[in-house]
């Protein structure tokens, strides 16, 4: 029902009481406490509160006479957008984005003597209605000066000319002093770049993992320091714990096209890569039709959900994220042994403090293993293990009023402070832009100095594409056909049909 | 100028129109006007689109090319799409024909023969269905078809997971029960308007019920039916509720047209193929409109 009965909330919670222009003098609140404007001209602003302590800054323009607050009587405007809402789904940006990011945004400007207005309009449904959504808002001309985009929409969206290099919306001047692209590695860059061009800053990244519930394993006789090193060894450890418990659910390996992206990054895309193959081949530019890898692939979905049944049917064929849902809640539950996917489901899903699914003893029983390549060495580039790498940011609105406010908004929120203040929250540690954060924060946790050590090494990036959205939906519905049943060999073929059809066949590999 | 007109036209076609021909045309020009603009234009659009390649995102939504007729061959060598059309006449013979239609004649039949009181209730429950929005009532059958907790599986003592298993059965019953109320108004007010001393000398010349159904009340409602054939088979063959209920899933399971058309345009992004379908849609509501016009009108000759 997540899906289909989300509440969409466009309040503005953050309103800056302004009376500057006529009576010269004025009282600024910026968070949602009562607020007045009286005084004689002139003013500064003071925090009220710790800094530290996410939510409970509290800004203050008292007046003081002799000095005007506001060098500059105009009001600026910017609005951001994320997928995100307070006690739901990404928690912890909006939390942020709400609590620090404002606040502290129109503070620092209010100190340069200009009003700005920053507001948020948050969001918690599926990361496809939400592209739709924004899609509409920007074909229309509209939309937020500040947007959160998923890596892999970046080519579609540039395509379509919704967003346009960071250098043509605000000058390469501008852009190119900004200090924080030192610390940012171009790989990581590479998240919110097409055609060589960075559309916007990347939030940091990510790795791909197999969870599994060490209680879980020591009843059903596992090692709980586990690592499998084939695909074998993995569905052996599923297989295991079906025969041992059978009341656990063995393994949540994402299928099927109701999760959209999810079934790419944590299912078929690493095991892709296990087999040998990328979808789409960079050298002799051809995307992977039916081929040994393809088949393989499928061939493993198969074991899972046909042949061994060490894995839920239902819940790939679920609508929407529900699906997916249901992984995260039997994970946090201690009734799902094994789960493959991003650090995300450490930090922001079964994260004890601020998780939506929120797993009490996540510290002490969750244990992580690399993901297995068919066979040691079978991997692309020969390697034995593999993970996806993806990772979100922030563009700038092309037809967005205020350009110079949203550019400086963007810095502000890709500055260390501000993002070391986002790790902060709930104690949700991620890899991050930015070096100077990363090597200060991520040796205190130990899912991501896993990822970062192991995953990271192994990972690949998806390709940045116009047409790797539509493909990735063919391979989506290719699981989907084959936890409905169907045969690898009929599933293989039908994805080739269709793919030849999507990119031609000229460009389509086969073998 | 105007009463010459009228006059005019009066002289005409005498004792036909009230209004002349300008009057007439001013009186009906606004609706003309909106019907243009809100339904005329868009529908245009809609063809126009699916001749081309436009997509929301990618090269095509800055530059979209004319296709000609390729979304509509793809359309009809596209097995998902047919599927898609198998299910939508599924659904429509099983929740609107088969449902909505036979259960609201049997309740209106039922109810002309009890006592205006208890006729009242019954009528306000079934009105109840049809009223709340259709959020709060799939909200409700979620709820109902839950496996875990689920009203459903309570009262039968069972866990199945009917959204799951019986996907295409349970938005039919879904939509009986939404749909249920107006077929029942419809007959309510059809019997109402049998005249009682038609059906009082077949009753004294011994008919019974089933005689009196028959050649009585069928023959005399046939208006009403039609009507309310055409009327429900248009929304449910257009009806988009069930989205709320499975999201055309399991595995496209439920992907009647209306949810094939939005996965194609605003979950896949392609415009293009999306207009093409809602424009094959378009024509086959068309069709349906006018069989059904047919048949009212042979009955009425």
């Amino acid at each position: 029902m997540r899906n289909t009965l989300s509440v969409r909330t466009s309040s503005r919670t953050f309103k800056a009481v302004l009376g500057a222009s006529l009576a010269g003098a004025l009282l600024v609140s910026v968070v949602p406490s009562a607020s007045a404007a009286t005084g004689s001209v002139g003013g500064t602003c003071v925090k009220v509160g710790a800094k530290a302590k996410v939510g409970k800054i509290k800004v203050e323009c008292k007046s003081v006479s002799g000095k005007k607050i506001w060098t500059d009587t105009k009001v600026y405007n910017v609005s951001i957008s994320a997928n995100a809402i307070l006690g739901g789904k990404n928690n912890q940006t909006a939390t942020w984005i709400q609590n620090y990011v404002i606040p502290q945004f129109e503070l620092s400007n209010a100190e340069k003597g200009k009003q700005v207005n920053v507001s948020f309009t948050p969001a918690g449904i599926d990361d496809n209605q939400f592209k739709t959504q924004l899609a509409l808002d920007l074909a229309s001309k509209r939309g937020p000066d500040v947007m959160a985009l998923d890596g892999f929409w970046v080519a579609e969206f540039a395509e379509a000319g919704y967003i346009k290099p960071l250098e043509s919306v605000v000058g390469a001047k501008a852009v190119n002093a900004w200090e924080g692209w030192k610390q940012i590695p171009a790989s990581v860059q590479g998240v919110m770049s097409y055609g060589g061009k960075n559309y916007g800053v990347p939030q940091g990244t990510d790795g791909r993992i197999i969870y599994f519930n060490k209680k879980l394993f020591a009843d059903a006789g596992l090692p709980t320091n586990w690592q499998p090193k084939s695909w074998a060894e993995l569905l052996t450890a599923a297989n295991t714990i079906k025969t041992k418990t059978p009341s656990v659910m063995p393994l949540q390996l994402n299928a099927g096209d109701g999760m959209g992206e999810a079934t790419a990054m944590q299912g078929f895309l690493n095991l892709l890569g296990g087999a040998g193959s990328l979808i789409y081949d960079g050298k002799t530019k051809k995307w992977t039709g039916n081929t040994k890898a393809v088949r393989d692939m499928l061939g493993f979905y198969d074991s899972v959900y046909n042949k061994d049944k060490v894995g839920n049917s239902d819940w790939q064929l679920l609508a929407g994220e529900n699906g997916r849902n249901e992984s995260f809640k039997a994970f946090a539950e201690g009734k799902l042994a094994m789960i493959i996917e991003g650090d995300y489901l450490w930090r922001g899903v079964i994260n004890p403090v601020s998780g939506n699914f929120k797993m009490a003893d996540r510290n002490t029983n969750v244990g992580f293993a690399m993901i297995p390549a068919q066979t040691a060495k079978s991997g692309v580039n020969g390697q034995s293990f593999m993970s996806m790498s993806g990772g979100s940011g922030y563009a700038l609105n092309p037809n967005s009023a205020n350009k110079s406010t949203a550019w400086e908004l963007l810095q502000f929120i890709n500055a260390k402070e501000p993002v070391s203040s986002f790790m902060a929250i709930g104690g949700a540690v991620r890899i991050s832009q930015r070096q100077d954060v990363n090597t200060a924060v991520l040796k205190s946790d130990p899912c991501l100095k896993f990822v970062f050590e192991k995953a990271i090494p192994n990972t690949f990036f998806r390709p940045a594409s116009v047409n790797y959205n539509a493909v990735s939906v063919l391979l989506q519905k290719a699981t989907t056909s084959i936890v409905q049943g169907k045969s690898v060999a009929e599933t293989a073929a039908a994805y080739e049909t269709a793919l030849k059809d999507l990119v031609g066949a000229a460009n389509v590999a086969s073998n | 100028m105007k009463s010459k007109t009228m006059k005019g036209s009066r002289a005409a076609r005498p004792g036909n129109s009230v209004l002349g021909k300008g009057a007439a045309t001013a009186f009906l020009s606004p609706s003309l006007i909106f019907i243009g603009i809100f339904l005329l234009i868009p529908a245009f659009w809609t063809l126009y689109l699916g001749l081309t390649d436009y997509k929301l995102v990618g090269i095509e939504a800055l530059n979209p090319s004319f296709v000609g007729i390729d979304n509509f061959t793809k359309a009809l060598n596209d097995p998902q799409f047919l599927s898609s059309l198998k299910l939508t006449i599924i659904y429509v013979l099983g929740s609107a024909i088969f449902g909505q239609a036979l259960l609201g004649f049997i309740l209106a039949w039922v109810l002309n023969e009890l006592s205006p009181r208890i006729r009242n209730i019954v009528e306000l429950i079934v009105i109840f269905a049809w009223i709340v929005p259709g959020s709060v009532v799939a909200f409700l059958w979620f709820a109902f078809f839950n496996n875990e907790e689920g009203t459903l599986n309570a009262i039968l003592g069972v866990n199945i997971d009917w959204l799951l298993d019986y996907p295409m059965l349970s938005i039919i019953i879904f939509n009986i029960w939404r749909g249920t109320a107006f077929s029942m108004l419809l007959f309510s007010a059809a019997i109402a308007s049998i005249p009682k001393s038609h059906i009082e000398v077949a009753r004294v010349a011994g008919a019974s019920k089933m005689q009196q159904l028959r050649n009585i009340v069928l023959p005399s409602a046939r208006s009403y039916i039609l009507t309310n054939l055409l009327l429900i088979t248009l929304w449910t063959f257009n009806d988009f509720g069930p989205y709320l209920l499975t999201g055309g899933g399991p595995g496209g399971e439920t992907q009647i047209l209306p949810i094939f058309i939005y996965d194609s345009a605003l979950r896949y992004l392609d415009f293009g193929y999306g207009s093409a379908i809602a424009a094959i849609m378009l024509f086959l509501n068309l069709v349906i409109s006018l069989i059904v016009l047919r048949m009212s009108r042979k009955g009425k000759k």
